[in-house]
């Protein structure tokens, strides 16, 4: 069914790729790192599928009279490895719904930024100046 | 074809970088996970096209839409600048096109993928497995321990996210109070348009052995007729039919059913989920295990999707009625 | 039926059909009781196999009776076998534990699913360790990763959310980049299984795409093992999650994904393809020694002694990497050694600090002070613990350390022993900072509480008592782990 020459196929889906990858790691958003990484795992199964591709074979189910199919297994690791991504992107959505809730953001920099301040507010110079102003 | 199908992925890619309106992002990305599908098309893998689509294409883009409700359309300018991580991509594309320089062309009949374990799957499957279905037969047989194993990812996942949002069991029901307003026409063709939805998916079930479908699809296929008539029918309509405290302990009956079948082998003498215990022939064992098995996959699938779905609606019926949530 | 047949899916099957057993019977404390038989069943089938492996030699078990390589086949060798009972020996030890501690950190509605997860997490982990199958161990990684990722962000801080979503996007970059990695290897062999890719590899190390194969699955495990530089998503982690998640995780997941990277670099690969012609030798070594020198010099300046634990993670890791670097014989008998004493240390700190949690409200320095004097078995054991992570003679940390050293001197490598000692200098500043805190200083008046339950006593007493046991008595782990490294060194041929 290709068409494409060589290993044209496969650069493209490397492109696909690295699109979704960097959406990953450049992007603040965390709903869009979410989105980044369903790109970046929905084309490495274009990878996959592009292997199991045989020239001028046929769907894997059984016909009369056809002897050339394309490879069965790749599709198989590919159902499951779908199945895993919409569960790993099902918790991650959880998790920024919750993170919404309790930081008010979901950008990356501020999120840090709260972090780091509870982080020092949690130092014990600052502790014992709390407790001693409640003292007073 | 294939280079129509590429290049439009491309651009979709493209965009989904630039644009900041994370709205139309998940909408391209709805567009490119079915671009995807009619991809997979294209190359003979009509199983994984109906996944990829009624997933990638269906469930997550509803689960995106559904974060953006609660956290807001708009994303910022990112402060930093992006030297690094275009430097981290660029090495690992360069990378993957160095390791495609000695791949076998893509096709390539005689490539080792083709010619090593493949084969038995495609000379003897109906021997040993007795149904059309290829991919079904390596899915629910050959390898389907790990198809156990993918459905206690789904399993893990219904209770990541009862854990992470709580599914507000308790929460208030709106009969008839509709999430969209008001739609008469729309309810009339819903009603009709209902049960066909759920033949459908039995027939996705059922129909697994043949052609395209299996437990996985009709799952999903099933859920979205519950959510469908919630979106329609009002806030909560579907959970006075099945209450979420329900889905849980269905999906884990459904998992049990997958595992189940493998201790009943174990017990009648044979390797774990070696079906051909299960019937006086080895093909009859294997249709019986594996009917079995994708039966616990749709049950499993469909109470943990409709019970995500819940969660997520319930988490959003709180802010609202907190006040907080995304502008 | 011959159960001892079937013993290889059993040990997974037990966490793994328990959990939805949890979610079905839905009380709290029946989900605690089932969780910790399943795990002690787990672990008791572990040693049988442990003693099977070592009479027969490798196991091998054909899932749904499908032959190799067309169906999945766990295979257990003296490597697995160790793994299985660190794991579900800790796993139980934990689980004796968790009882008080979850009913207070976990919301009561929160506690079945929190140990349904919990079982879910264990038996990824387990099946990581039988799988003779390179597609399996990643469905495994995922159901164990999934199941941590949830597990973090229960903890009471908000800020365990945010350290669970970065866990999150790491693991799964991880994850795919092990995914691409295997889609590599199956371009040229067209097979999953490990043996068949052992047989079949060596004719193709000078193919890029195997290569390239290579590279995918080292960085990715990498990722899930947290080596330095990829380890930011860690300290984070561990400080948020709840005290019996830090334990059970720190003791036990970054060890698989040790173990998972010895299977691919020396079994499915070889010793001489991965660390020698490849130069990941030299580049486990650097990372190894910049994470030692690093994260401990970060881990002397923290306040909070979950997250000085966490750094010092980061660090003993180094020392593991650093050992498989050394590409010898003894580097790698260093290396299981570590794993398997770090495992101890770690639970037995990890535990002392949930105890200290449960009784007085968190794991920060200030609060420890004078922890003698209301809680000295919880003390000692943090005492115990702390020593054998520096490696004090009589520790179980000294004999792996012992060993380390050893190995680099062998090699005429001194620069990298002086680092391994260097480490340990370190170590004592930041243990010294805990043990004054908590020997020396006067507890702050406010303070009136008792020594834990018993039911916590006896775990963290067991793991406390392990670290001295395993320092003075050595035949048993040496043992296993030169043979396993023997086995390791061979290839994947036998």
């Amino acid at each position: 069914m290709s068409h494409f020459p060589g290993l044209f196929n496969y650069w493209i889906v490397i492109f696909l790729m690295m699109a979704g990858f960097y959406v990953v790691i450049s992007q603040g958003n965390l709903v869009k790192k979410i989105i980044g990484l369903s790109l970046f795992q929905a084309s490495a199964f274009i990878l996959y599928i592009s292997e199991a591709n045989v020239d001028g074979g046929h769907v894997p189910i059984l016909e009369e009279g056809i002897t050339l199919y394309s490879n069965p297994l790749p599709h198989v690791l590919i159902l499951t490895a779908i199945v895993v991504s919409v569960s790993t992107t099902a918790v991650g959505l959880a998790l920024i719904v919750r993170i919404k809730e309790t930081y008010g953001t979901v950008e990356e920099d501020e999120l840090q930024e709260i972090d780091n301040a509870q982080d020092e507010a949690d130092t014990p110079d600052q502790k014992q100046q709390i407790a001693e102003e409640k003292e007073i | 074809m294939d280079i129509a199908l590429l290049s439009m992925l491309s651009i979709t890619a493209i965009a989904a970088i630039r644009l900041r309106d994370l709205f139309a992002v998940t909408m391209l990305f709805g567009i490119y996970s079915f671009l995807t599908a009619a991809f997979f098309l294209t190359l003979d893998a009509i199983d994984v096209a109906f996944t990829e689509a009624a997933v990638g294409a269906g469930v997550t883009t509803v689960l995106m839409l559904a974060t953006l409700r609660l956290t807001g359309r708009y994303e910022q300018t990112p402060k930093h600048s992006p030297l690094i991580p275009i430097l981290v991509v660029c090495i690992t594309g360069a990378a993957l096109v160095y390791g495609t320089l000695d791949a076998p062309t893509v096709g390539d009949p005689e490539a080792p993928s083709q010619t090593h374990v493949a084969p038995r799957y495609i000379q003897q499957s109906a021997d040993e497995i007795g149904i059309p279905n290829m991919v079904t037969s390596v899915l629910a047989s050959y390898r389907g321990y790990d198809t156990l194993g993918e459905t206690f990812v789904i399993f893990c996942a219904g209770l990541a996210v009862i854990i992470i949002l709580g599914l507000q069991d308790s929460g208030e029901i709106h009969p008839g109070r509709s999430a969209i307003g008001d739609q008469l026409v729309l309810r009339v063709v819903i009603k009709m348009l209902l049960p066909f939805i759920l033949l459908f998916a039995l027939y996705v079930q059922l129909h697994g052995d043949y052609g395209a479908g299996g437990g996985f699809q009709a799952g999903v296929i099933f859920a979205s007729g519950f959510i469908l008539y919630d979106l329609v029918f009002g806030e909560g309509d579907a959970r006075l039919i099945i209450p979420p405290n329900w889905l849980r302990r269905m999906a884990a009956l459904g998992v049990l059913l997958y595992a189940g079948v493998g201790v009943t082998t174990l017990i009648m003498g044979k390797n774990f989920l070696d079906y051909s215990a299960l019937a006086e022939s080895p093909t009859a064992g294997q249709h019986l295990g594996i009917f079995l098995v994708e039966i616990g996959v749709g049950i499993t699938v469909f109470s943990v999707i409709l019970t995500i779905f819940f969660a997520f609606s319930g988490r959003a019926r709180i802010a609202v009625k907190t006040g907080r949530g995304g502008s | 039926m011959s159960l001892s047949l079937h013993l290889p899916v059993l040990v997974i099957l037990l966490p793994l059909m328990a959990s939805p057993l949890c979610i079905l019977i839905d009380r709290a404390r029946a989900s605690w009781l089932i969780t910790l038989i399943a795990s002690l069943l787990s672990f008791y089938c572990s040693v049988l196999l442990l003693q099977q492996v070592q009479i027969t030699g490798t196991i091998s078990y054909e899932l749904g009776g499908w032959q190799p390589p067309w169906g999945i086949e766990y295979r257990i060798d003296l490597l697995s076998a160790f793994m299985l009972i660190l794991v579900t020996g800790l796993a139980t030890l934990v689980l004796l534990f968790a009882r008080y501690s979850v009913e207070q950190e976990i919301s009561k509605l929160r506690i079945v699913p929190f140990y349904a997860t919990l079982l879910l997490a264990i038996a990824g982990l387990t099946g990581i360790c039988v799988s003779g199958d390179v597609f399996n161990v990643f469905v495994f990684l995922e159901i164990s990763s999934i199941a941590s990722y949830t597990l973090i962000s229960m903890g009471r801080d908000r800020r365990a959310l945010n350290a669970a979503f970065k866990y999150l996007v790491m693991g799964t970059i991880g994850a795919t980049f092990i995914l691409i990695g295997i889609g590599f290897l199956y371009m040229h062999t067209g097979t999953l299984n490990m043996q068949d890719l052992a047989g079949r590899l060596p004719a193709l190390y000078d193919n890029r795409t195997i290569r390239a194969g290579f590279a995918f699955i080292t960085v990715g495990i990498g990722l899930k093992l947290a080596l330095f530089p990829l380890h930011l998503w860690l300290p984070n982690a561990y400080t948020y999650a709840p005290s019996v998640v830090s334990a059970l995780l720190a003791a036990t997941a970054t060890k698989v994904a040790v173990y998972m990277l010895l299977r691919f670099l020396l079994n499915i690969f070889s010793l001489d393809f991965s660390l020698d012609a490849m130069p990941l030798d030299l580049i486990l070594i650097a990372l190894g020694s910049t994470a030692i020198i690093s994260a401990s010099l970060v881990a002397i300046f923290q306040v909070n002694l979950k997250r000085l634990l966490a750094y010092s993670s980061v660090a003993q890791l180094g020392y593991i990497a650093l050992a498989i670097g050394l590409a010898n014989h003894s580097g790698l008998t260093a290396a299981m050694l570590h794993i398997f004493n770090h495992a101890l240390m770690k639970g037995a700190l990890f535990l002392s600090l949930g105890a200290m949690v449960y009784k007085l409200g968190d794991a920060e320095l200030h609060s420890s002070q004078g922890l003698i004097r209301h809680m000295p078995l919880t003390s000692v054991s943090i005492l115990v613990g702390g020593l054998s992570l520096i490696g004090i003679p009589g520790t179980a940390g000294f004999i792996s350390k012992w060993y380390m050293i050893q190995a680099t001197l062998e090699l005429g490598l001194w620069p990298l022993a002086l680092i391994i000692l260097a480490g340990s200098v370190l170590a004592v500043i930041y243990i010294w900072k805990i043990v004054e805190s908590i020997f020396f200083q006067s507890p702050p008046s406010t303070v009136a509480v008792h020594e834990a339950p018993v039911s916590m006593i006896v775990p963290m007493a067991i793991l406390a008592a392990a670290n001295i046991y395993f320092g003075l008595n050595t035949h048993l782990t040496v043992d296993l782990a030169d043979s396993a490294s023997t086995l390791l060194v061979m290839g994947g041929g036998q």
